[in-house]
């Protein structure tokens, strides 16, 4: 965990380097946000009780609709997962594979807390 | 006999007939390994490899031969086997094990399996060789119908058993006008009885064919191609195609010219490990007279036959463990738009067994079940409505949990509306979409392992609910995967230990391995729901925020496609002009699709996230409320008009209704609560639908429980009569808190009051009688609840911290979601759907 580097608040590795999001302290643990990144994609930040950050695509593989930011996280092993407050499929907020159906997954992208 | 078994050690097995048996058996051998060790030679007489000949008649309907075709690309080259299509084979020489085949080509065999099939039977009737007379039982067959029927306009079937329906319906797809001819008395004679005859005569007639039962073909007419049939009651039936459906015999000539056993009415005798009397040679599928001896026009059972001997081959001693002894002869009529199906013993020829029939004659339904003297279902036959096949079928053979004769009631008149899960045996499909069986679904442990290793559940999703009956409550009873405790002790620790807080309940009474973890989707909620029904505060607020789900999160409920729709309460339904326009108004005004709801007030759909606030602010503003229709918790209380109006009101049920609703709004439940008032008998409110309901009577007031709408409907129990309005508020608090207190997870009061032990009349003990003594704690508990709620809303949109979330975007508070859009549909709008499947072309 590298908090102090990041100033209070929260990055993604995007293809052409670091993008902020916002202040750490707009996440309540356990809950995600939406964010808007600068080529029109959205993506869903969280944070774990331990103020670990993760995101993923805020899209919605299953019903199409922008809407994991607003899931609940939880842990299962040890690793952190959002289910879709739609139909509810789980996914890996590391890797994006959604763990109730192997063939779909959505893209994760890097957060400075994550490396 | 003393020739040795051949076994795995066999270096050349031959095939004969490349059907839907012998590609079976192809795959069982390559799937036993047999493949490496054998040379595997086979001789097809049709032109084209395997294909599905069950689906044959969907060619009619637009499946072509190669998609009905059954043999994987690649299979044959796979597993280096010999295909000799279009080659059938002449002659079999058993002493010298060697098989002739038409283009004079010899095989050597160690093994010869014999996988030739049936013939279509065609009687000996003059005329059967003119143009225009077909068979149906292959690819060939049905594209030579089909070209002739273009110059066609009339058909006949000889035949009206399961496969002269069938091709009735294809003929008559092809635009012919159809007739079918049938010697017995009835249609489908070998698998319905004269009632089910009957009621399938009227629905077939209605679909507008012509059935000619009880009459047989004397000669077939015409000159070089059909003009018409002489029936054997002397009149003459023009017609310009004739297709012939009248049985099938087992093709057995090849085994008869080589001396091998062969039945009296035909088949090649097998022993039940599919052995013909020569030890090298066996038999499969529908040339083969089985053991119990009949011979099967199946394919399941003939898969089962192809099994067993590629089992003896593979296993070193030709002695596998796997044998045929006979299998299930149900059926169902997959064509025609016709539900018919038949199982086990249809027509009632076990002794002293008895019949339970329904007929209804207008709709053309049919149904008997046949039921042995101790219950236990035989078999059955079901015409018109062939709903309950599923679960008749895999019940035979055991007594059904429900006596037979409201088995066979249709829906709605006193038939149960399904069977209970447990009362099923193992091979019952439970997940259609998947056809999954039960046995492969109970020794899972969880939901999420079932859709992984079944796929049960990933379809349609109908079979959801019944699968979380079948599985264990996450193995020891707990919650969920981080509590080992049920939600009531849950409840029970929070209450006891004054604990209000998820992270400390989780880390102090959760499973080992979750505490200090995230908890999960399924116990954040619940253990909310138990923290705010013990008076925990604003669920916006600390900690608890993190728990909702998304409704609660953000006080309203998602939509399809991301956005929100808002509820106001409107209590027992009674609402003010002024306050109808300003719901009109704040609705016109923000563009959002308005609907009378079934719970007596108004929805408003389309809101985006960062809109509900203001939308929100105007309606506290007009004096509304939430209505927590996204939350488990006091939904409505319906009224009717009552007294004040109606002439035979005996009570005020609105001033009850509303009093009842503004008591309990906002309380916290295991699930949603319904509740409503009928001013007298006639229960316009429908009260005894509800989780409680309340009808007048002369002398006060009748309290009902545990009744349900939906899916799994539950008529309410009377709880207490006469009650007084002080008497009636009071029950009501202590049934709701006890249920609040016991049930499970999303558990109506229907459900719960069904499991709890000892069911309504322990509950009766405890609220009415007091017989626990804590009906002093339950009342306090409601009264504590009474006095702190607060509108969820208003204390909303004055809190600059709580409204800080109502964002599209957390970078971009201003902006609003793109991806949120309408289109118009009758004045209104309706959300555009999210596009999907444009996956791979966006990467
Ligand atoms: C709006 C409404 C349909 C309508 O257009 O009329 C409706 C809409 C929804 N119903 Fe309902 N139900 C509505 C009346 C009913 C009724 C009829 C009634 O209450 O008189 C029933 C059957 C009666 C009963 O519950 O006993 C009903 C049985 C359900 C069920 C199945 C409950 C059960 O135990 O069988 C669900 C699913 C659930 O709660 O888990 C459900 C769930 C839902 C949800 C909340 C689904 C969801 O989670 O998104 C729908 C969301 C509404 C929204 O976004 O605002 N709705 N729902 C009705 C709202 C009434 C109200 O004013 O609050
Ligand atoms: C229209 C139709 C609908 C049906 N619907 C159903 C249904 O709903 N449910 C059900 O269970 N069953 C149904 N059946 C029956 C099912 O198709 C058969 O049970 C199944 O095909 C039997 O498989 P088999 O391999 O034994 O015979 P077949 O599939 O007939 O295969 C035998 C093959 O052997 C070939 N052959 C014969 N003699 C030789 C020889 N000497 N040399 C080389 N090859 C030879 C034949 O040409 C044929 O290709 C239906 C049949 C038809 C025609
Ligand atoms: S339930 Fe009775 S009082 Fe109420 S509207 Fe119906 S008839 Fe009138
Ligand atoms: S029946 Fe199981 S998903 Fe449709």
């Amino acid at each position: 965990m590298n908090d102090d580097k990041t100033n209070g608040s929260i990055r993604l590795r995007l293809d052409d380097g670091w993008f902020e999001v916002c202040e750490r302290a707009r996440l309540v643990p356990g809950r995600g946000v939406a964010a808007l990144l600068p080529d029109g994609r959205q993506a869903a930040v969280f944070t774990d009780r331990t103020g670990r950050a993760y995101a993923i695509d805020n899209r919605d593989p299953f019903t199409g609709a922008y809407v994991m930011s607003r899931g609940l996280l939880g842990s299962a092993h040890g690793r952190a997962f959002v289910a879709s407050p739609l139909l509810k499929q789980r996914f890996d907020l590391e890797t994006g594979e959604c763990l109730d159906d192997e063939e779909v997954s959505v893209q994760a992208y890097l957060t400075d807390h994550s490396k | 006999m003393t020739t040795p078994a051949p076994s795995a050690a066999a270096r050349t097995i031959v095939v004969v007939g490349h059907g839907m048996v012998g590609q079976r058996f192809l795959e069982a051998l390559a799937e036993k390994g047999v493949t490496d060790r054998a040379r595997v030679v086979v001789l097809g007489e049709e032109p084209r490899p395997a294909y599905d000949r069950v689906h044959l008649t969907s060619y009619f309907t637009g499946t072509t031969p190669d998609e009905l075709s059954m043999v994987e690309d690649g299979f044959i080259e796979k597993y280096g086997i010999e295909l000799h299509l279009g080659d059938p084979a002449r002659s079999v020489d058993r002493a010298a094990r060697t098989v002739t085949a038409r283009s004079g080509r010899v095989f050597a065999y160690d093994v010869l399996v014999l996988a030739t099939g049936s013939y279509p039977f065609v009687p000996p009737v003059p005329g059967r060789d003119l143009a225009g007379c077909f068979v149906y039982r292959t690819i060939e067959d049905l594209l030579a119908i089909e070209e002739y029927a273009t110059t066609a306009a009339t058909g006949a079937v000889v035949g009206g058993g399961l496969l002269g329906l069938e091709a009735a319906g294809a003929l008559q797809g092809l635009g012919l006008a159809t007739h079918i001819v049938e010697f017995a008395p009835r249609l489908m004679p070998a698998q319905v009885d004269a009632g089910g005859g009957a009621a399938l005569l009227r629905t077939i007639e209605n679909m507008g064919l012509s059935v000619h039962t009880g009459v047989g073909t004397q000669e077939i007419t015409g000159e070089r191609a059909v003009d018409g049939m002489l029936l054997s009651d002397g009149s003459r039936l023009q017609t310009d195609l004739v297709v012939f459906s009248a049985g099938v015999r087992p093709r057995d000539q090849l085994a008869r010219d080589c001396g091998l056993a062969v039945g009296e009415r035909g088949g090649i005798v097998v022993d039940e490990h599919c052995r013909t009397c020569d030890p090298a040679v066996y038999a499969i599928g529908e040339c083969a007279l089985a053991c119990d001896g009949k011979v099967y026009g199946l394919v399941a059972p003939g898969y089962e036959m192809a099994v067993a001997v590629a089992d003896a081959l593979a296993s070193g001693d030709g002695r596998p463990e796997k044998s045929f002894t006979g299998a299930d002869m149900s059926t169902k009529l997959k064509l025609l738009g016709v539900d018919v199906a038949s199982f086990g013993d249809a027509h009632g020829a076990a002794e002293g067994s008895l019949d339970v029939v329904y007929t209804d004659a207008r709709s053309g339904i049919y149904k008997k079940l046949v039921v042995s003297p101790d219950g236990t279902l035989l078999g059955g036959v079901l015409v018109g409505d062939a709903e309950m096949y599923g679960t008749l079928r895999p019940l035979t053979g055991h007594v059904p949990p429900i006596p037979a004769e409201q088995l066979v009631l249709p829906a709605g008149l006193g038939a149960p509306v399904a069977l209970g899960p447990e009362a099923l045996p193992d091979e019952a499909v439970i997940c259609s979409c998947h056809n999954v069986t039960k046995g492969a679904i109970t020794p899972l442990g969880s939901l999420p392992e079932v859709k992984k290793c079944t796929r049960a559940g990933t379809g349609c999703g109908s079979c959801l609910k019944t699968i979380e009956k079948l599985l264990p409550k996450t193995g020891d009873g707990g919650l969920c995967d981080c509590f080992a405790h049920t939600r009531q002790e849950l409840y029970e620790i929070a209450l006891a230990l004054r604990l209000r807080s998820y992270q400390q309940l989780l880390d102090e009474h959760g499973r080992p391995a979750a505490r200090g973890g995230d908890g999960c989707e399924i116990c954040k909620p619940a253990v909310a729901s138990i923290l705010a029904s013990l008076g925990g505060g604003h669920i916006l607020d600390g900690e608890q925020a993190a728990l909702q789900d998304t409704n609660d999160h953000f006080l309203a409920n998602i939509q399809r496609n991301g956005s929100y729709s808002i509820v106001p309460r409107i209590p027992g339904g009674e609402i003010t002009p002024d306050k109808l326009i300003v719901i009109g108004e704040v609705a016109r005004d923000h563009g959002l699709y308005t609907k009378i709801t079934g719970g007596q007030r108004i929805d408003l759909f389309g809101a985006r996230v960062d809109q509900l606030p203001v939308i929100w602010a105007r309606l506290v503003a007009a004096g509304f409320e939430s209505g927590h229709a996204y939350g488990k918790s006091l939904r409505t209380v319906k009224s009717c008009v009552g007294q004040t109006w109606c002439r035979y009101g005996v009570q005020d049920s609105v001033r009850m209704a509303i009093d009842l609703e503004l008591r309990y709004r906002g309380l916290r439940s295991p699930h949603k609560l319904k509740a409503a008032v009928s001013g007298c008998a006639r229960e316009c409110a429908e009260a005894q639908s509800k989780d409680f309901g309340v009808i007048a009577t002369a002398n006060g007031w009748n309290l009902y429980v545990g009744g349900n709408g939906g899916a799994t409907p539950r008529h309410a129990d009377l709880l207490a009569q006469d009650l007084t309005d002080d008497e009636l508020v009071r029950l009501i608090d202590r049934f709701l808190m006890f249920y609040i207190r016991t049930a499970d997870r999303l558990e109506r009061t229907s459900v719960w009051l069904e499991r709890i032990e000892g069911g309504l009349q322990h509950v009766k003990d405890v609220v009415v009688d007091d017989s626990l003594g804590i009906c002093a704690e339950l009342e306090a508990l409601m009264a504590g609840h009474v006095s702190a709620y607060r509108d969820e809303w208003a204390e909303t949109v004055e809190d600059p911290e709580r409204l800080a979330r109502f964002v599209s975007f957390v970078n971009a508070p201003g902006t609003p979601d793109p991806t949120v859009r309408f289109v118009p549909e009758r004045g209104q709008i309706k959300p555009e759907l999210p596009v999907l499947a444009l996956e791979v072309a966006a990467r």
